[in-house]
């Protein structure tokens, strides 16, 4: 039987173009459809007699979970072959380069890497709240285009968690690329999205040092090191690697998921946000554990028994982004107390969140500088930062779990969903008008603006009707919350 | 064509509506009716109107072992289980019963085979509760689909290049690509008597040209339908397992 996939061939009304690669798990080429304007390509996976099962379940479990993928972070799928008779896939064309390409030039320098990374995190988190683990994620699997987004390819080791696991039991098959699996991918374990931060904390050391935090073990005695092997710190490699991006870095490392970042989202706003990072011992590491420790971590391994499937957890509900905006140019104590407690009882219901409060400031425009977080004493946001610690204090939050920002803007409530969409946040908190101001003030209210365009949930905070002033307010005509003006 | 799976709807005339709307609404052309219409629930007779004028417009429906009991004592089942087909033995009517008698065990239509409890054996009513037990379904059915019941849970079996099957849990409302390279076997559910803490009525639809299976579970005024089992003097264990899904 000749070949039916050629260029210029015609296979159920696509045009074969110019093959773009040949390799031994197949072929790709560009086709065109009269139906479609959108540049595609087709992957012809190579299987037939003699031909690996990893490549037709690779091939199967990709075809079955990219249909079901949205947004920029993947490649949209168009069409798939049957299976059993004319096996293909036609995906759009993604312009770019390969992250390969990137790393094969050389170490980058670090606001890159947080760049690249906080790219690489948005389109895993994106993934992620679509149910689904990439288990590959490698520089080979991602292509940066022109406008500096990431769109990760080959989804042929992944999982989507209402879908059934064709690789679940398949025991003969690579659980994942050797330098980048992580430690409960090598026992099999396929139900965690925290492997996919893993993977994401090897490519940020690989473009951080130019060098594989663990090598490229080809045994399996090789990848039982990934258990408890401690990796030599970045810092340790190259000197100008800042202790932030070191704690990031490690803290993806880390061997147990538990101690690892919960969600992509959280990744993406460290690596956006530095000044924000909570340092820990991570960041100044300047050796690999020494010889007893790392014994210990072997030891450790073994108690720790096989990674447990991690079906049941529900990581991206209960790791949410919360953003409370409060208005430190206008303290009112009544109010802020209120957003306070509906923020404590919002906190309260989740396990692993990240609060990130913001003051919007009016009229404050700095060009190419819209975010002040850092403390310093010529900053003229410093006054409202104080006062926005000075609001969170009594959540008595640890430092990684909170941020605090000063933004400047001409628009308030675009400035707060524009931040909110660029950081994944899952909810807006945030004031509203009080009852009585109805109709104009609530259409021109901040509230209602970020009500109607945000990208997430909104959850308004407004005073009871008749509860303006406690008692000591009353009595005294102060406030003890109040801020010297 | 949308091609709607309900099994064990032991004589709950509410949970059946409720599917078959649920059904019509989605869009399902065909019915396919895996067996237990009778038994457990207090309307038997009421199903069985729905299911023959169901498998007179085309509906694939089979016999399951409560149906089969409804001939013939059937030794095995336990007290609650004898006392509701005593009670549909009763309420149902001659030509109800002969068209449960005739009905049959397995039915093969293409890429697919039906059955109520497992095609190795139809007659024995074995549960398909386990992988091994769905790769004996699977061999025996033959098809690349068999779809089958009796378990009252719903699960999606499908086999793995070593020669096995795995189980599934399939999440409630959301399609699953079956595709025809591999054999599946789809446990439905139950529309009468669910036993999952959850009493919605199950049951599945199939999508055959696009290849998506995809499991539903459908709320229904279960409380009613265990008021029918009470005011039927029926073991009151019967009512609670309607009203708690259990």
């Amino acid at each position: 039987m000749t070949d039916p996939f050629a260029p210029g061939s015609v296979i159920e009304g696509y045009t074969l173009g110019e093959r773009l690669h040949a390799g031994a798990m197949g072929d790709v080429f560009r086709v065109t459809h009269p139906a479609h304007q959108t540049p595609m390509v087709m992957k012809v996976p190579r299987f037939g007699a003699g031909d690996s099962a990893e490549n037709v379940l690779g091939f199967e479990t990709e075809s079955t979970i990219l249909p079901a993928l949205t947004g920029p972070y993947v490649a949209r799928f168009f069409s798939a072959g049957d299976l059993t008779r004319l096996p293909f896939v036609v995906v759009e064309f993604i312009p770019g380069e390969s992250l390969e390409a990137i790393v094969q030039r050389g170490v980058s320098p670090p606001p890159e890497v947080a760049r690249l990374g906080a790219a690489l995190a948005d389109a895993l988190h994106s993934i992620h709240r679509q149910d689904t683990i990439h288990h590959d994620l490698k520089p080979d699997n991602v292509m940066v285009r022109p406008d500096g987004n990431v769109t990760l390819i080959d989804f042929g080791l992944s999982h989507h968690a209402r879908f059934p696991d064709l690789l679940a039991e398949e025991n003969r098959f690579a659980a994942g690329s050797a330098p980048y699996v992580s430690p409960e991918q090598v026992q099999r374990c396929r139900t965690d999205p925290r492997s996919d931060l893993f993977a994401l904390g090897v490519v940020l050391y690989e473009l951080a040092t130019g060098e594989l935090p663990f090598g490229a073990p080809a045994t399996n005695a090789g990848m039982r090191d990934r258990l408890w092997l401690d990796p030599k710190p970045p810092r340790a490699r190259v000197a100008d690697v800042p202790p932030w991006l070191q704690e990031i870095i490690l803290r993806c490392l880390e061997v147990d998921p538990a101690e690892r970042y919960q969600s992509a989202a959280h990744i993406a706003f460290d690596l956006r946000h530095p000044a924000q990072v909570a340092l820990t011992s991570r960041a100044e590491k300047s050796q690999q554990a020494g010889f007893l420790a790392q014994v210990r971590r072997w030891w450790q391994a073994r108690e720790r028994g096989p990674a447990e499937q991690a079906r049941d957890r529900a990581p991206l509900s209960s790791t949410p982004v919360i953003v409370v905006a409060v208005d430190t140019v206008h303290p009112d104590a009544d109010r802020h107390a209120a957003i306070r407690r509906a923020t404590q009882q919002i906190l309260s219901a989740s396990d692993e969140y990240r609060l990130v409060c913001v003051s919007v400031l009016r009229g404050f425009e700095t060009p190419g500088e819209p975010e002040r977080s850092s403390f310093s004493a010529a900053d003229p946001h410093l006054d409202h930062l104080v006062r926005l610690r000075h609001w969170a204090d009594p959540l008595r939050l640890p430092p990684e779990r909170l941020s605090l920002h000063v933004l400047d803007s001409s628009g308030t409530a675009s400035t707060l969903v524009d931040f909110a969409r660029r950081n994944h946040a899952d909810l807006i908190i945030l004031g509203a008008p009080d009852a009585s101001q109805r109709g104009l003030a609530w259409l021109r209210s901040a509230a209602s603006t970020v009500a109607a365009n945000a990208p997430c949930s909104v959850h308004l905070v407004r005073l009871p009707e008749g509860t303006r002033q406690d008692a000591f307010a009353r009595e005294t005509g102060l406030s003890p919350d109040d801020l010297p003006q | 064509m949308l091609l709607a799976l309900l099994s064990d709807i032991h004589g709950n005339l509410e949970a059946l509506n409720a599917c078959l709307e649920h059904a019509r609404t989605a869009g399902a052309e065909r019915f396919a009716l895996l067996g237990d219409h009778v038994g457990y629930g207090a309307d038997s007779r009421g199903v069985m109107e729905i299911v023959m004028r169901l498998a007179e417009e085309g509906a694939i429906v089979l016999k399951g072992n409560h149906d089969d009991a409804v001939e013939g004592p059937a030794l095995y089942m336990n007290d609650p289980a004898s006392a509701a087909i005593e009670w549909a033995r009763s309420s149902l009517n001659a030509e109800q019963k002969r068209f449960l008698a005739a009905l049959p065990l397995l039915v093969r239509e293409g890429a697919m085979c039906f059955v109520h409890a497992s095609a190795f054996a139809p007659e024995r009513w074995h549960y398909v509760d386990s992988p091994s037990a769905a790769r004996s379904c699977a061999d025996a059915g033959g098809g690349t689909y068999t779809f089958c019941g009796h378990v009252h849970h719903q699960v999606l079996y499908f086999a793995t290049r070593e020669g096995g099957m795995s189980a599934f849990q399939p999440v409630p409302g959301s399609p699953i690509p079956v595709r025809g390279n591999r054999r599946w076997v789809a446990v439905v559910g139950s529309v009468g008597q669910p036993r999952d803490r959850t009493p919605a009525a199950g049951y599945a639809l199939f999508d055959a040209p696009r290849a998506l299976l995809t499991f539903h579970r459908v709320p229904y005024d279960n409380l009613a339908a265990a008021g029918k089992i009470r005011a039927a003097g029926l073991p009151l264990s019967l009512a609670r397992r309607v009203e708690l899904g259990v």
